[in-house]
């Protein structure tokens, strides 16, 4: 069970279960046999649990995709690499920390991984810049995108990002350009490749990476042009009203499936993804899996050819 | 002074002194005059179009509207639009203090266009191109689908054509009313630059006042040669943003022309009135290889 406080619309559920605990735990040091009541509440708080996570609102997904206790990229890597060698740098004097990429060895198929990195503590988060990226760490990636399409290896991104830094050095050396320069050449690779949301997919800074063959997103991942916060502030000038500008941007995993914006969706456990990383692990690497068993039928050609259709009916228009 | 003399007089002025003191409306005003935003002159509407929206006294560049750009850019009549009646949709349904089809009524009454872009063929000083206009008086020059179709149709249009690609950026970024669809038409208009790229064909990016967000992010910061026009703030993020980010209070210049310059981030600043021979050079010199 989940052992992290929970989250706001969460707290009825924990009541629930908090009583379940202290009532087990009354049984145990009385003796009285209490279990028709604790299973009554079991199960009146499994009920309530699936309600809850099935009618889950756009904002409380938000609230699940930035959980602190989220599977983070390097903890993916870990459960669903055979093999993994980190590839540093940009050759031009940084190694941004929030994007990692390098080698890996998928169900016995190597692969290019890259993801952006956020951490499960405060050290992590400072390291990592809190999954901000740097120009720095885009052109890291389009270093390794090349790298990749040079030796023939299909390409996997991980996404879990508030969006790329907005610093005063990132706009010197071209945040703008950095993310523009990947759209691009990222369009003419011609190995397969897949990207997967499995946090938050904000903006420009997610989409930098995000120029893939198919993507896919967590159920309770989300992928927006700009974050809930920033749109209440802009657009309802007034940043309290981030929950009604979540609901208005629609950008769950049902939203953008409803735009044609994904190829699919990958399921969470019960409660979201930190409840069960193992479980969320062995769904992603499923989807990755077949993803590229079916990509990898394609011309090197038929690679571009797709990849460019695929964002070529992207909009809606009269 | 006989007295229908006097009367005769006392018609004359009271005619003259209304005629006199028939106060102009203010939008009437606004239309003769215009107040520089820099050194906060007066200038006439006339004289400032004849200078390209430059103020005669401290050189200060206007945000100019598509038709201006048309005649500053373009020789006579050469202008070709194409895809015109591309009309945006409202996929999200979306509201905020207003619904997004109320916006664009109202952005269209405001701008006399139909979205915040026109695109088409024309000749600069006698070389074919392909151009590309935005305009910040429709919501803030945002990027949604229509912008991103229209920019895609017109680069695939060059590629099919054989011929170089000018567009002229002024941006808020992205749409924020078509959410996600408008991030998506970052990634299509970068795709078909990539065709683009190919194909071997000059695209000249110039980045007028303001280039923000998901318009730099994308065809923006893209081209061969970008040019930023003089006066014009570029940038990723907005200013705001930075400041609320790192909690300090940023450089003077930040964000300028000039700046961008000097970071090394585009080739070149142009002066209005320069800019439509330095495209034609630009363009020339490109061309000698064929």
């Amino acid at each position: 069970m989940n052992k992290t406080a929970p989250m706001e619309f969460e707290k009825p559920l924990y009541t629930i279960e908090t009583k379940i605990d202290e009532l087990k735990k009354l049984s145990t040091e009385t003796g009285i046999d209490l279990n028709d009541q604790i299973e009554t509440l079991v199960k009146q708080a499994e009920e309530y649990k699936q309600q809850l996570y099935i009618n889950l609102k756009p904002s409380q997904k938000v609230q699940i995709a930035r959980h602190s206790k989220r599977p983070t990229f390097k903890t993916y890597v870990s459960l669903i690499t055979d093999e993994w060698m980190e590839l540093h740098g940009d050759r031009h004097g940084t190694d941004d920390r929030a994007i990692i990429g390098g080698l890996a060895v998928i169900k016995g198929r190597p692969v290019m991984l890259i993801g952006t990195q956020k951490g499960n503590s405060t050290r992590e988060n400072l390291e990592s810049n809190f999954g901000m990226p740097h120009p720095e760490g885009y052109r890291k990636a389009l270093r390794l995108f090349y790298h990749a399409n040079k030796f023939k290896l299909p390409i996997v991104t991980i996404i879990d990002t508030p969006g790329a830094y907005p610093g005063i050095m990132a706009e010197q050396t071209g945040q703008g350009e950095a993310i523009a320069f990947n759209l691009r050449e990222m369009s003419n690779l011609t190995v397969p490749s897949i990207s997967i949301v499995t946090g938050e997919g904000c903006s420009g800074g997610a989409l930098g990476l995000a120029v893939s063959n198919r993507v896919y997103l967590l159920e309770h991942a989300y992928y927006t042009v700009i974050s809930p916060e920033g749109c209440a502030s802009i657009l309802f000038r007034d940043a309290e009203k981030a929950s009604e500008a979540a609901d208005a941007l629609r950008l769950t995993a049902d939203d953008l499936l409803r735009l044609g914006v994904i190829e699919g969706m990958i399921k969470e456990p019960l409660g979201g993804a930190h409840n069960d990383p193992e479980l969320t692990a062995r769904n992603i690497l499923n989807t990755i899996v077949s993803s590229l068993d079916e990509l990898e039928k394609l011309s090197p050609e038929e690679i571009k050819e797709q990849k460019y259709n695929r964002f070529r009916r992207q909009g809606q228009i009269a | 002074m006989t007295l229908s003399d006097w009367f005769a007089k006392r018609k004359k002025q009271q005619l003259s002194i209304n005629v006199g003191e028939i106060p102009l409306t203010d939008s009437e005003i606004k239309k003769l005059w215009k107040k520089c935003n820099y050194c906060e002159k007066n200038i006439q509407t006339k004289e400032l179009e004849q200078n390209q929206d430059v103020c005669p006294f401290c050189d200060y560049h206007f945000r100019v509207g598509v038709k201006e750009r048309v005649k500053y850019l373009l020789d006579e009549n050469s202008f070709e639009e194409i895809n015109k009646d591309i009309l945006p949709l409202d996929p999200l349904e979306f509201t905020d203090s207003m619904p997004y089809k109320q916006r664009q009524e109202e952005a269209l009454e405001k701008s006399s266009l139909n979205e915040a872009i026109i695109t088409g063929f024309g000749k600069i000083n006698d070389s074919c191109a392909g151009v590309s206009f935005m305009d910040f008086s429709y919501m803030g020059g945002s990027m949604g689908s229509v912008v991103g179709e229209k920019q895609t149709r017109l680069i695939e249009e060059c590629i099919k054509r054989k011929l170089p690609l000018i567009t002229i950026s002024s941006s808020g970024g992205a749409r924020m009313q078509e959410g996600i669809l408008s991030l998506m038409q970052m990634a299509k208009t970068s795709c078909a630059l990539g065709r683009m790229h190919e194909a071997k064909l000059l695209y000249i990016s110039v980045l007028a006042e303001p280039t923000f967000g998901g318009v730099t992010a994308s065809y923006g910061m893209l081209g061969d040669v970008i040019i930023a026009e003089k006066d014009a703030r570029i940038g990723f993020a907005g200013r705001r943003v930075i400041e609320q980010t790192i909690r300090q209070k940023l450089p003077a210049d930040f964000q300028t022309a000039q700046y961008l310059l000097k970071y090394g981030q585009v080739d070149m600043i142009s002066h209005r009135h320069e800019l439509k021979n330095t495209l034609s050079k630009l363009i020339n010199i490109h061309a000698h290889r064929n």
